[in-house]
């Protein structure tokens, strides 16, 4: 979808700061805030992708003036209700007002290092052969999508060059919305600034994407 | 590659960013190893709360009544990355690619297996790619969709990275973007932007200063910056500016 969270080529959004000596964490609710979000993702209630379609779909106006650790948590409120572990009057009050739902698991905390040393890979075996190799010539799908997506506009209907084979991944634009992981070929495919920004590209500039094969085409 | 449970995943690391906490009018409570967070939704000191604070202790309160998190959880993960998982991790990677030649030809081939080989990996690093910096091109690292960032070598990202200024621009105006940053590079050099678009995890290899020849790794690491492994930097001069590059 094209959210707020999609920013590629977009002008006016500020200076970039960056901060001498920036600390890890700019308040202490930011570390519950990161923290509180792991542990919900880790009792397998949602998978990355819904995570991150529940965050894009925040306002975009209230995206653009909320701190990354706000977006969090106003996706995870959004996750946890739509996932009925809890209502939003119980978000408001701060307090369980019904038995709670069933989740798969509860991270406990002598669990956390082996969770996180597992992580979430997203690599599935191959049920297909990849239908691009590197050097091929392709172009990405021109669509507008109003689901998840990975495929950010300014790479849409633009040609390019397989430049990596990646393996085959889970698909967000399914996988998002629970229709299934439907592993897809991933490649990394290299655009020369030119054919995306026009007479205003930086010389001598190319940009690569990781893209699905669902989101290209042969030229 | 598909990344298989590895215990050593994380390595202890003396901090390349430092850890200041910055206790929001003396609620320090929020983030002391041990303690509980039962009692977060507690009264009487509403009033000295900012609303996110007051939204993010309420939300607290109610998974863990609920049963979904451990409390003992949530300080293990917030001690993990404050102290264990960090841009020191990425400095060792590069330092060891920069000593051992074979060891660079196996990084660039595959990413995850080297960087595991050193006992790192996990997540947000399930599935790297390292790109090297030469003479010939320069590469720079972004998430222009969301905040997508190597964290099992490089830590939790800098806001700056998750902001929208550096997602916006990094991908339309990179040379414009490095010079801010303080990387003006020949005129020769090409630039190459990754997007991390999907769940590749991706990790600079910065061009190893002059006037190194026979330093130690860990001599090495020292100059090696977080930023340098974003891209965004080059890695620290040995005499302490950074590396020329015009």
């Amino acid at each position: 979808m094209n959210g707020a969270q999609d920013l590629g080529g977009q002008h006016g959004l500020g200076p970039i700061a960056p901060e001498v000596d920036e600390p890890l964490f700019h308040a202490a609710w930011e570390k519950r805030a990161l923290a509180l979000t792991l542990a919900m993702g880790a009792t397998g209630s949602w998978s990355i992708d819904t995570s991150r379609h529940a965050r894009e779909r925040m306002p975009p106006a209230d995206s653009l003036s909320s701190s990354y650790y706000e977006i969090w948590i106003a996706g995870l409120e959004r996750l946890i209700v739509e996932q009925g572990l809890a209502t939003a009057d119980e978000i408001a009050a701060g307090r369980s007002l019904a038995p709670p739902a069933p989740v798969k698991r509860v991270l406990a905390a002598a669990d956390v290092p082996a969770a996180l040393a597992r992580g979430g890979p997203t690599e599935r075996p191959a049920t297909a052969p990849a239908k691009f190799a590197v050097g091929d010539v392709v172009v990405t799908r021109l669509a507008n999508p109003h689901g998840h997506t990975r495929l950010p506009r300014y790479l849409r209907g633009r040609p390019g060059v397989i430049e990596r084979v990646q393996g085959v991944h889970v698909y967000p634009d399914t996988n998002a919305h629970g229709l299934g992981e439907a592993p897809a070929w991933l490649y990394a495919v290299r655009f020369a600034a030119e054919d995306l920004w026009g007479a205003d590209a930086e010389p001598a500039t190319a940009i690569v994407a990781d893209l699905f094969e669902p989101y290209l085409r042969p030229r | 590659m598909t990344a298989s449970p590895r215990s050593a995943s994380v390595t202890a690391m003396s901090g390349d960013h430092d850890h200041h906490d910055h206790p929001q009018h003396g609620h320090s409570h929020h983030g002391h190893p041990g303690s509980t967070r039962a009692d977060t939704h507690d009264h009487g000191e509403g009033s000295e709360l900012s609303p996110i604070e007051l939204r993010v202790r309420a939300l607290e309160s109610l998974l863990v009544e609920k049963g979904y998190v451990d409390p003992a959880a949530l300080d293990v993960l917030i001690d993990t990355y404050e102290t264990k998982v960090g841009p020191r991790n990425g400095a060792r990677v590069i330092a060891r690619a920069w000593s051992d030649p074979a060891y660079r030809d196996r990084l660039v081939t595959d990413a995850t297996a080297a960087i595991a080989e050193l006992g790192i990996s996990g997540r947000q690093g399930e599935h790297m790619v390292a790109v090297e910096n030469t003479a010939a091109v320069h590469n720079l690292v972004v998430c222009t969709l969301c905040s997508c960032y190597p964290w099992s070598v490089l830590g939790l990202p800098p806001v700056w990275y998750k902001a929208p200024p550096y997602r916006s621009r990094a991908v339309a105006e990179p040379r414009a973007v490095l010079a801010e940053f303080g990387v003006e590079l020949p005129a020769g050099t090409a630039v190459r932007v990754w997007d991390s678009t999907a769940e590749m995890r991706y990790l600079v290899v910065p061009m190893r200063p002059a006037g190194t020849a026979g330093w130690s790794e860990e001599a090495l690491a020292d100059l090696v910056t977080r930023d340098s492994m974003i891209g965004t930097g080059l890695a620290r001069d040995p005499a302490g500016e950074p590396e020329p590059r015009a």
